[in-house]
């Protein structure tokens, strides 16, 4: 018969252990088990009661859900109150045993007895199924015109379920819900007003709808607000702050973007506003409400006023809670009327330093939406002050956001050299990688600071602690300006003298290349800078390569390779060392930025940008052109992977290669373009998984087996989908210039920067579009009073061996430029560069050294009857103007 | 999408036994026990002086102590916090009231009556009676009825 199901509970309580729990529990469900299996109902309920308090303690209990459905069914109000209550807990909507209760549920809401409705609406609302809602909904509708209170109100909130379910009813819902608004019971007045609000906010036609109501509302919400005392409702000195919250929330939605109803409503906002007393939570619920309601709608200036005076007041609380909410508030409220929350700012910025990571977090957010140029010095001084206090779970968030402020607002790259230096001190494992990188954009684009930064770097590196970004940052800098160490080149004013020998800069990277903190990709960078510093550094010479062939025998592939690759470009290579280890080219910062928002100005057809324009840099002619062909979408494509990969190898061979020798860790496998330097590009493309070590042995090959050794590492790569575009460049670079760089392995190594230097020592020439079929060139000169204008003379050129009749030549600037194209000497060119059409174009950049040049071009000429049409983006423009 | 609605609420006490555990949205069992641990572990060592609020998952927890037990409801993180933190208390009090002078053990062993109760304060996740009087009486009628 089993025991009382207080007898259970108690000698489920009176076990000493967990497993005693679990055998008395056992053996509880093996009795209901054998009592539902005898069909046993004179204690089905209490079996079902029984059930649920194991259900609580967290035991399997699904053998018991048909037993609801029976007491469901069954007769008595007691066995209905624990089969509906057992149904609710032991089962959920997702049952399909439960459309078995649909008609026991259509039954009981058609009850005679109002206490058996009352249950089948609460089980309605808590599990109701959309199949349920279609079944239902006349019923619930008809309950809600039921003249019991009771019922009425929880009809209200049934329906609230069924148009959560399914969205059609609202519809139906609408005018019955209306009727609601006008109860005299507080309880089927705040179900009724929560349901209006759920319908408001599933469709505009309910919206429209309820607004003509907003007078009644107000009514209620008037006689709420100066009723006396109502003992039943009352909290604290006020009169049911639930319903008033309630009703402050419809209106703030039936009030937004309406400027009628708005006003129809700022006399009772502003008399909540100022009448709800402050002291007790309730009465800050209601404050707080009102202030978000005040904000969403077309409120007028002096309400607002109103709602962030309450603000700053709750600021001002001693209640955590009410700080909080004030935060979360304010943060809404910066985008509105920010003068008035930076007058909070120091609170704000204290309460970042809270002991409750809760506030802590609210407040960090706010204060970054506070943040400007003008303020940003003294915020990011606070938070950095703080950040070496903050609890290591914290640090992360703080860390995070300091960085992308200081990236956003620093007023100049010293300063933010200087901060970023001092968070990777502070909190160097929670800078991200591409934290890291921007700095590294921007100290190579700042000529001015790179010997400032390293010797800060240096300076920090003294306590270096394994902080990785540190470590990374300092490695990269040292590679690059080490001599800058030695020689304090370029001082900035109140800079400390330093005294470091080659030696010394060395011990850095070995420190950060020997310590078992750090990974391999900061290892990779440390080899990196050694193979750079052995260019520069003649009495290291021995040691540095001693140290970069300690890793010839790494686990880890990629420093292997690149011991034993860098290992034979020191002994084997020492002729070209010198240019191959020249200093990494300027990052393009533009490119940079273009390239970490890929969404922004994605115009497929334009954005040409594509091969290694990470690596992008000033001396090399690497505009690219682009065919209109389908390929295109696939350059695109590569173009906006990241770039650490060089997509489309079709520009000078010494970019990718010296590209392949930067900092990042490469792992391009595109095969590089034709002429004899392929070798050494493979030999350097490090990571290129067909790219074997044995590649350096080789001597220069003859044309023809240079090719068949390329399409056999075309074969080999493993992105075979980028095949299609990359051979057709490669191929038509061949026709260029493969066949005279034969007789030079590393001819073009340089050719095109030199005769450049020659004709303009200022600015290198570009090339600014090239095709299989036409090249564009421009050369620059400036006129030495204004820095801003350039003098660009664009040089085309006809490649292939049909004439072009109708050439027109278009280029395009973003805003901050200015443009004025020249009449070009010509409209048809000539076919196999007979003769080539000139035009100057005059570019103004009204942001001169804050913003590189950047620059569309559209070429559409008519070639064998044809209409053409070229385009490209350059960005490569020499830094500086 | 995220309704404002409250998504489960939850009754426990020191050692993290569960004494009521509502849902208003349909989880898996073992999801639930898992969140209810993690709920526990959030609430249970916060420093009474801290707020009544904790970030959880992609929602919000206001919670409050009386005595040995937590009372947690999950809700919509741009939901009013404060009025949650008031309907806690309004529960606490009708309990008290019913069972004059609540205590844990009162739960323990009625805790079909509390679920009861909780049924007529609130309904498919939002509040449906804000008057103690009302639910008292309420309970009143639906005992002599048994």
């Amino acid at each position: 018969m089993g025991t009382r199901l207080r007898d259970m509970i108690r000698s489920i309580r009176a076990c000493k252990t967990a497993a005693d729990e679990r055998a008395v529990v056992a053996k509880e469900c093996a009795t209901l088990r054998n009592a539902f299996k005898d069909n046993d109902q004179d204690f089905r309920h209490r079996n079902v009661a029984k059930l649920m308090f194991i259900h609580m303690l967290g035991y399997p209990t699904h053998f018991g859900q048909m037993e609801c459905i029976k007491l469901i069914a069954a007769g008595s109000f007691p066995e209905k109150r624990i089969g509906y209550l057992g149904l609710m807990l032991l089962l959920d909507e997702r049952q399909e045993v439960l459309m078995l209760v649909t008609n026991s549920l259509k039954n009981d809401l058609n009850h005679s007895n109002q206490f058996i409705v009352g249950l089948a609406l609460c089980a309605l609302g808590n599990i109701c199924t959309a199949e349920m809602a279609r079944d239902l909904a006349p019923e619930v509708e008809k309950l809600l015109h039921n003249n019991n209170s009771y019922i009425r109100k929880k009809a209200a909130l049934c329906s609230l379920r069924i148009v959560r379910k399914v969205p059609e009813l609202i519809d139906y819902v609408m005018v019955p819900a209306t009727a609601l608004l006008t109860d005299k019971h507080h309880g089927v007045l705040i179900s009724g007003v929560k349901l209006c609000t759920e319908l408001c906010e599933g469709s505009e036609v309910a919206l429209q709808h309820f607004r003509k109501h907003v007078i009644s509302l107000i009514r209620v919400l008037k006689n709420l607000v100066v009723s006396g005392y109502a003992p039943e409702y009352d909290v604290n000195g006020i009169t049911d702050p639930f319903l008033q919250i309630r009703l402050l929330r419809l209106l703030s939605l039936l009030g937004k973007g309406d400027s009628e109803t708005s006003d129809n409503m700022s006399d009772i906002l502003a008399q909540v506003a100022t009448n709800t007393e402050g002291s007790k939570n309730a009465g800050n619920a209601i404050l707080y409400e009102c202030v978000k309601t005040i904000m969403s709608i077309e409120a007028i200036g002096g309400l607002r006023v109103l709602a962030i005076n309450i603000l700053g007041r709750f600021l001002a609380n001693r209640d955590n809670n009410i700080r909080y909410v004030a935060l979360n508030t304010l943060v809404k409220v910066v985008s509105i009327d920010t003068q008035a929350v930076q007058r909070h700012r120091s609170t704000i910025v204290e309460c970042v330093k809270d002991s409750d990571i809760s506030i802590r977090r609210r407040a960090l957010e706010l204060i970054c939406a506070l943040v400007n140029v003008s303020n940003v010095k003294p915020l990011t001084k606070e938070l950095m002050d703080y950040l070496k206090v903050s609890d290591p779970e914290f640090k992360g968030d703080l860390t995070a956001k300091i960085s992308s402020l200081v990236q956003k607002f620093s007023p100049n790259k010293q300063w933010y050299i200087d901060q970023m230096i001092l968070l990777m001190v502070e909190a160097g494992k929670y800078v991200t990688p591409d934290v890291t990188r921007a700095l590294v954009v921007v100290i190579s684009n700042a000529s001015e600071l790179q010997g400032y930064t390293v010797r800060a770097l240096y300076r920090v590196f003294q306590a270096w602690d394994g902080q990785e970004s540190l470590g990374q940052v300092t490695v990269w800098c040292i590679g690059e300006y080490g001599e800058m160490l030695i020689d304090n080149l370029n001082e900035v004013e109140g800079e400390e003298p330093l005294t470091v020998t080659e030696s010394d800069a060395v011990d850095v990277v070995e420190t950060v290349l020997k310590d078992i903190r750090v990974s391999p990709d900061t290892v990779a960078f440390s080899l990196t800078a050694l193979l750079k510093l052995s260019s520069r550094f003649s009495h290291c010479a021995d040691r540095l390569k001693g140290l970069i062939l300690e890793y010839k025998g790494s686990v880890v592939l990629e420093l292997q390779q690149r011991a034993i690759e860098f290992g034979s470009i020191l002994s084997k290579h020492t002729n070209i060392k010198t240019a191959l280890l020249e200093r990494m080219p300027v990052l393009d910062e533009a490119t940079y930025y273009s390239a970490k928002q890929v969404e922004v100005g994605v115009d497929a057809n334009q954005t040409a940008k594509s091969g290694p324009h990470s690596n992008g840099h000033a001396k090399q002619p690497n505009g690219v052109a682009k065919h209109l062909a389908p390929e295109t979408a696939l350059i695109d494509l590569l173009s906006f992977l990241p770039d650490e990969q060089p997509s489309a190898p079709h520009q000078s061979s010494d970019d990718a290669l010296l590209g392949s020798l930067g900092a990042n860790v490469v792992t391009s496998s595109v095969p590089p373009l034709s002429g004899g330097a392929d070798m050494l590009l493979e030999l350097l493309s490090l990571g290129t998984p067909a790219a074997p070590p044995l590649a350096s042995q080789e001597s220069p090959l003859p044309a023809s087996s240079q090719s068949s050794l390329r399409s056999s590492l075309l074969d080999a790569d493993p992105f075979a989908v980028p095949k299609g575009s990359v051979v057709s460049h490669v191929m038509s670079d061949q026709t260029h210039n493969g066949p005279a760089s034969n007789a030079d392995p590393f001819a073009n190594l340089a050719p095109l920067s030199k005769p450049t230097a020659a004709k303009n020592p200022a600015f290198p020439l570009l090339v600014a579009m090239q095709t299989s079929g036409l090249k564009i060139t421009f050369e620059f000169t400036k006129q030495a009073n204004s820095p801003q204008t350039t003098i660009i003379k664009a040089t085309h050129t006809n490649l292939s061996s049909s004439p072009y009749s109708d050439y027109l030549f278009q280029a395009a600037v973003p805003k901050f430029m200015q443009l004025q194209l020249e009449p070009a000497s010509s409209n048809i060119l000539p076919a196999n560069g007979g003769a080539v059409i000139t035009q100057v174009i005059k570019a103004t950049n009204n942001m001169h050294g804050q913003k590189a040049m950047v620059m569309k071009l559209r070429v559409s000429f008519k070639a064998d009857g044809q209409n053409n049409l070229e385009q490209a983006q350059v960005n490569n423009f020499p830094v500086g103007l | 999408m995220s309704r404002k609605q409250i998504r489960f609420i939850l009754l426990q006490n020191r050692q993290g036994k569960t004494r009521l555990a509502k849902y208003y949205i349909p989880l898996e069992d073992s999801e639930k026990h898992k969140l209810e641990f993690e709920v526990h572990r959030l609430v249970v060592n916060r420093d009474p002086k801290f707020t009544n609020f904790v970030e959880f998952r992609t929602h919000k927890v206001i919670y409050r102590r009386y005595a040995g037990l937590f009372f947690s409801m999950c809700v919509d993180v741009t939901d009013n916090e404060l009025v949650y933190l008031e309907s806690i208390h309004l529960f606490v009090e009708i309990l008290d009231h019913f069972f004059s002078n609540v205590c844990e053990l009162d739960l323990v062993f009625n805790f079909h009556k509390v679920y009861l109760i909780l049924d007529e304060f609130i309904l498919a996740g939002e509040l449906q009676e804000t008057s103690k009087k009302a639910i008292i009486e309420r309970m009143g009628e639906l005992e002599r009825q048994e």
